[in-house]
């Protein structure tokens, strides 16, 4: 594992994983903390949990369970959109104990595909390009599905982009009715106004 | 272990890298995070990378209230600043570790106040273990196994391709959102107060004349 950050005690850190429906996604996590007296990370730190909370995008709850220091979770996404993997650590200590600090290892895999361990170790070179091959279709499956989702995702764009020009348009013509008939209807009550004020 | 992200490319999973462990020099990582930045906040990324290690760091600021710009900066263990850059939309920084350590780099978004922004990076470290590795074998690549290498690179390229042409589409829909949600409430609000300004002068002006006429009258008596 080896991308970290530095998060506080009881703070949530959250990341954004935007993908297409019917995908599994794998998370694998460590996480230390800092100890004041050795001035280092701790290698282990019983009773440290952390919880881990997925959110669909239509703000349903996929995951969300306590896991230990070091941990793996996954999910498939059954809708299409932005899937937010948030982490917090289950510690009850207070913020304000100063220095305190968690170091999280995260690594987030998308679409990983398991392989038959016993398949692996084949010496037979026809086996060996097969298990290859294999491999290849899935991802290329991932790729199409990963397309598909984009195309959805460019029809929402263009959907969104005639609605600002028909938008603009409508307005353009409400506005300029407005402006037309109320410029009348000052016109007209101003003259009613002065001919009962006998001015004109 | 050389293991890589399905995302970034490359469909070996947990497979021969295990087999691969002995052969490979530096271990193959690439990854890929999307998060967001709020505002005033700084966020940073560790990584320990090996001496002559060959990495690429690529990020993109995808979602936005405001411009779509953080500032970046990669510094190695001793603290030399091997990359800034202020104000980047989007970069790619590729270096060779110079030596061991843990190197940093870190997205700051402290000089916007009251935009969060929302950024995606990509961290590669090391080359792709080969393919078929020589160890196997005596002879020269088949033409099964050279036909695989090939279909390799090409997909590892489409996703590269795929995962660019993804962000850019989210920022393009991202501003155009934003356009439209701004477009409607100018319009109703200029609506509005053409209204208002337009009816209220009308009573102003009445209100003058009303004045006038009573004044008028006393002067004339």
């Amino acid at each position: 594992l080896a991308l970290y950050f530095h998060s506080g005690e009881r703070e949530e850190k959250c990341i954004i994983e935007d993908i297409p429906s019917d995908i599994l996604v794998m998370g694998n996590y460590k996480v230390q903390r800092w100890d004041t007296h050795k001035q280092d990370f701790l290698e282990s730190a019983p009773g440290l949990g952390m919880f881990v909370t997925v959110t669909s995008p239509s703000a349903d709850v996929l995951l969300s369970k306590l896991y230990g220091p070091q941990g793996t979770f996954s999910f498939t996404s059954e809708l299409s959109g932005e899937h937010i993997i948030c982490l917090q650590s289950n510690s009850t200590r207070f913020v304000a104990f100063a220095g305190s600090k968690l170091r999280i290892h995260l690594d987030i895999r998308v679409g990983e595909h398991f392989l038959d361990e016993s398949v692996v170790q084949a010496k037979d070179k026809v086996n060996e390009v097969n298990i290859r091959l294999e491999h290849i279709i899935e991802q290329i499956h991932h790729v199409t599905k990963e397309q598909n989702y984009e195309r959805e995702r460019e029809e929402k764009f263009r959907k969104t982009s005639e609605e600002t020009n028909s938008n603009i348009l409508w307005w353009a013509i409400v506005q300029t009715l407005i402006l037309i008939s109320v410029g009348i209807w000052q016109i007209k009550s101003l003259r009613d106004f002065f001919i009962s004020k006998k001015l004109v | 272990m050389p293991l890589r992200g399905f995302r970034a490319a490359g469909p070996w999973g947990w497979l021969p890298p295990l087999l691969l462990v002995a052969v490979a020099a530096c271990a193959a990582r690439a990854s890929e995070i999307t998060f967001e930045l709020p505002d005033n906040a700084k966020q940073c990324f560790y990584e320990e990378i090996a001496q002559g290690t060959k990495c690429t760091l690529e990020f993109q600021v995808v979602i936005t209230g405001g411009h779509y710009d953080v500032d970046c900066r990669l510094e190695d263990p001793d603290g030399i600043v091997l990359y800034k850059e202020m104000k980047k939309q989007y970069d790619s920084f590729t270096f060779t570790a110079s030596r061991n350590g843990t190197y940093k780099f870190c997205f700051s978004n402290e000089f916007s106040t009251f935009t969060h922004k929302t950024v995606y990076f990509d961290f590669q470290v090391g080359e792709d273990p080969p393919l078929f590795p020589s160890e196997n074998r005596v002879t020269a690549l088949t033409q099964m196994e050279s036909a695989c290498v090939s279909i390799h690179e090409a997909l590892k390229s489409v996703i590269d391709y795929q995962t660019h042409f993804r962000l850019r589409e989210a920022q393009g829909r991202s501003r155009a959102e934003d356009l439209n949600t701004r477009v409607a409430y100018w319009s109703i609000g200029e609506a509005i107060i053409l209204l208002v300004v337009s009816i209220g002068q009308v009573f102003l002006l009445k209100s003058f004349f009303s004045d006038k006429r009573t004044t008028a009258t006393r002067v004339g008596s």
